[in-house]
Order: C-alpha cells, then structure tokens, then sequence
C-alpha cells in the first residue's frame, strides 16, 4: 500500500463487508452534510493561506473529539495523482477534492480526515463536507453520527448560518441543511424487466434524482445507480431522510419483485446470465471497467437469488472497487495503461475469485 | 415546484449539469422538457444538453434582470456578475449583500425559501462583544423554530436565551 490506510477497517471502507440492512440490493448509505466558516471566503475565492488556516482550525477542533481518536489525516494537496486517485475509487473523496478533471488543479489545503465510517473533506467545493458512510441501507445511522459531530465540531468552529437560508453554501443548491442523502443500489432486476425507465421517472417527480456510481457527473455502469435527493432547503433533515428513505424502500422492493419474476418466468435464461457473467470473470484474459462491472453485477445478481454461491458479496464489493486504475497501478507499483491495464485488471480479478472459490470449496467439504 | 421554462406547469424533470467548476440545475415540465428533446430515464445523462442546461441555469443562477447592479460583496468582492459567471457565490456576507436575488433563486431551486431544518447554536460564541445582538439571534432562531414546529430546538433556545437575560 502506497497510502497508510491499512490501520482502519477494509481500507477506510467499513461498509465493504455487506453487513448492513439490505445489503443483497444496497451496497451502502452516504449521508454528507456541507458547512462552511462565517468569517472566510468560500474555497473558490478564498486564498491559500485562508485556506491552510481553515485546515488548521478543523484538525485542530476535531483533536478533541472522540469520534477521530482513531483515523487518518491526509494532506491531499501534497499527494500524487495516483495516490488521489485511490482515495477517490474508494469514495473517501470527491472528485473535485482529488483534483482529477484537466482543467483544476487540486486545491492549497485540500484534506481527508477519516476514521473508516466518518469522513472529513476540508477545502472542497464547501470548507467541510462531513459524509458518513454505512454498509446497507441505513440512513438514520448515518445521519446520526454525522448529526452528532456536526454539533460538536459547530461549538469549536463558527459555522456560516442565516436564519432564512438556513446553513450556507458555495452553491445555493446545497444551501439550508447542507444534506444530501445518497443510496447506491444494484437493480439489474428492474433494468432486465424493462422497468427501471418508470421507476428513474416516478423518482425524478418526487424531487429525487439518480447518477453514477461516483456521483455527479458519472455515467450509470453494471447497474449501479446513487439515488439521492434533490432540494436541501425547506424541508428538515428528518424530512428529506424520511422522504428519500420511504422511495427507495419501495424501490427495493420493485427490485425484489422484478427478481422473481425473473427467476419464475425466465429461470434458465438468468441461471445462464448469471454463470456466463462468472465465467468470464474467472477466467477473461482482459477486462474492461465497464465491462467488470457489467460482469460483477450479473455475479452479484446470481449471489442475491442464490444461484452462485463460491463467491460472497464482500468479495464483489471489493472487486468493485480494486480493480479500478489507481487500484491496479497500486498493486503493480507503476501507472498502466491500454493495454496492460485490462490484462492486469483481469488477472487481479481471476486471482481474488480463483480465492474465494477455494475458499468456499474447503469451506463446503469441512462442512460435509 | 414550477417549471423553469415555461414558468407554468409544475417541473417533472429535474437535470443538474457540471461543466468544469459550473454547476446548472434545471427544472423542467415534461412538455417543455419534450420539446427539447429531453426524456426522462437513463438517457438523461448522455444527452448533449450543455448549451441548453446552460443557458436554463443563468436564468436560474439570475432569477434577476440581466442589468441589476447590486454592487459587490463588501467582504470578498463578489458581484453577481461572478455568480452568474461560476455558479458559486464568494463567501457567507454574499447572501446578506445579494438576499432578494437569492430568495427568488433558492425559491426556484428548492421551491421554498426557508430554512426549516437544525439550528446552529454556536456555542463558543454565547458571550461575544454583542450579547444585546446575540440574544436577538437567538430570538430570531426562536420564531423559526416555532414556526417550523421544531420545539425541540424551540425549547432550547429559550433556555439560552433565558440564561442570556
């Protein structure tokens, strides 16, 4: 490992060991909520040395705090691209932190701080964006710890507030609480089905809208969708949780329900689906990303209708996340690309899966 | 929450785009949103729609004639013209320097101006220079949680307040 994150659970990612409620149809829960310092210009204007000072006061503020007793500070501005580049596949930062599109560089002061389930991103778009991150659909939990830091961290530093608009932001699309709920969910049923395209559009009337699997701006691969909500002001935090929370209940359900139906009208026909996406998993010389994923979510889909069973949802999880470039050159110790990359990709994911089914297998005959 | 276009019907489609640093969110009705070619579903993000998100989000982004000066931020500098430009405001006085502007706007993105969410209650600054202006603060956050029927908070900064005095 190029970053020291191997003292905190999986990496910094707790939510991989698919412990959480739901977790067969959600991968997992992030809550963020932006606040911003009363007496600073916002990032985009401030200059470098308002914004060391910024990172100062919050490492400072959050020494104290008994929620970051054990975690990781890292100074993003002063790391390699592929380095930024790991944290942002692990979804520890935003894109706009790591600094990854061509024409922004990553900002002076630009910092993680993080304990494995709670995240602190200082000098992004806003001076803090606080996110908590649960394995599962679990929104109450995340916002519950997130709820309680935000109070405390709110007595050590002066956070801006206007009594109208509520908590305030670079953007006035997050102005007022500052939350925006976000559940990645898996829902190859209702794309197999046909019906996802209602189900994206009946969210959208409810004030909810969906993106990629890393948020704004990413395209929507192997079925994976990040539903979250639209507005942040007006409504309170346990509103739009309630709200965003009561929608994708039911969208889990329509997905549950669109697995049956496969399974009872089309059973072969998703047997072959499922197996063949493995197949090729275990056994491809060369994968693409989109491909991967494509494939991880026909396996993952055989694991949830238990049709596959030498692979566990963790190791989908993981595989989701490793096999992405930063995580591959890390592993390779050097930056690859085309074509090295998908052959080092696939033979990363042949590995794991090749383990895992030994795994089983062993585990399987012990049980005999 | 109306439709940004036709200002009419009420929006159904809700697109938010990012070019560079700008982020445009627009609010459409499904006919508007027809009549520019937009469908609602997983097509949405692939549709080469940047000149006309754009142009719907300087609406938005200036819910304000195009030549209102409202002179700039008296902290950071900010004028509206680089709100409109970069879709981010400067600094938190911003709001209070450009409030009428960003009532009308934050009604249009969220479809309600006001806050009714958690309160802050900073704590350190309870015996700040002004206390006579702290206390009004507090009144202040008082009457909107009442009128949020969050008693909870409400109960809470009467007890601060009652301290205060």
């Amino acid at each position: 490992m190029t970053l020291d994150l191997s003292l905190l659970p999986d990496g910094g990612m707790s939510w991989l060991d698919a412990s959480g409620p739901n977790s067969d149809i959600v991968l997992s829960t992030r809550v963020r909520i932006a606040r911003n310092f009363q007496a600073k210009a916002f990032t985009v204007r401030a200059k470098p040395e308002d914004l060391f000072e910024v990172r100062e006061r919050v490492l400072g503020a959050t020494k104290e705090s008994a929620a970051f007793e054990n975690s990781a500070v890292f100074n993003v501005d002063e790391m390699g691209r592929i380095e930024r580049q790991l944290l942002h596949e692990r979804h520890l930062i935003s894109r706009e932190l790591a600094g990854l599109d061509r024409q922004t560089q990553v900002r002076p002061g630009a910092t993680l701080l993080t304990n494995g389930e709670l995240g602190l991103m200082v000098n992004e778009e806003d001076h803090l964006r606080m996110q908590s991150l649960q394995s599962g659909f679990d929104l109450l939990k995340a916002y519950r710890l997130l709820e309680r830091f935000d109070t405390e961290l709110g007595g050590r530093v002066p956070f801006a507030f206007h009594p109208e608009f509520g908590y305030l932001t670079a953007c006035p699309t997050n102005a007022g609480t500052g939350l925006r709920a976000s559940v990645l969910i898996h829902l190859p049923g209702l794309v197999l089905t046909k019906e996802i395209g209602k189900v994206l559009q009946g969210l959208s009337q409810v004030g909810l809208t969906f993106r990629g699997l890393y948020g704004e701006g990413s395209e929507v691969v192997g079925n994976f969708f990040q539903l979250s909500n639209q507005t942040t002001l007006g409504k309170s935090e346990e509103d739009l949780l309630d709200h965003l929370g009561s929608m994708v209940r039911q969208v889990v359900e329509y997905e549950a329900q669109a697995r049956e139906v496969l399974q009872t009208e089309a059973p072969a026909v998703i047997a072959d689906k499922v197996w063949r996406a493995y197949g090729l998993l275990r056994y491809a010389r060369s994968l693409s990303f989109e491909e991967t994923m494509n494939l991880l979510s026909g396996v993952r889909l055989g694991a949830g209708l238990n049709l596959i069973h030498n692979v566990s949802v963790y190791t989908l999880n993981k595989l989701l996340v490793f096999s992405q470039p930063a995580h591959l050159a890390d592993q390779e110790g050097r930056v690859l690309s085309d074509p090295e990359l998908p052959v080092s990709r696939a033979s990363y994911v042949r590995r794991v899966l090749e383990g895992d089914a030994a795994h089983h297998a062993s585990n399987d005959s012990a049980g005999q | 929450m109306l439709c940004d276009h036709c200002n009419d019907r009420p929006a159904a489609i809700h697109l938010t785009q990012i070019e560079g640093n700008d982020v445009t969110t627009a609010h459409l009705c499904e006919q508007c949103a027809a009549e520019k070619g937009i469908q609602a579903g997983t097509t949405v993000t692939k549709l080469p729609l940047a000149g006309f998100v754009a142009s719907v989000g300087q609406g938005a982004a200036a819910a304000l004639p195009p030549d209102a000066d409202a002179g700039s931020c008296e902290f950071c500098g900010a004028t509206l013209q680089d709100f409109r430009d970069t879709g981010r405001l400067g600094c938190a006085h911003c709001y209070a320097t450009f409030e009428p502007h960003l009532r009308e706007l934050l009604r249009r993105i969220h479809g309600a101006p006001h806050h009714t969410g958690k309160l802050y209650l900073p704590a350190t600054s309870a015996s700040p220079e002004d206390p006579e202006q702290h206390i009004e603060l507090l009144r202040e956050q008082l009457r909107r949680a009442v009128d949020a029927e969050n008693f909870e908070a409400a109960a809470e900064l009467r007890d601060r307040i009652k301290a205060l005095e």
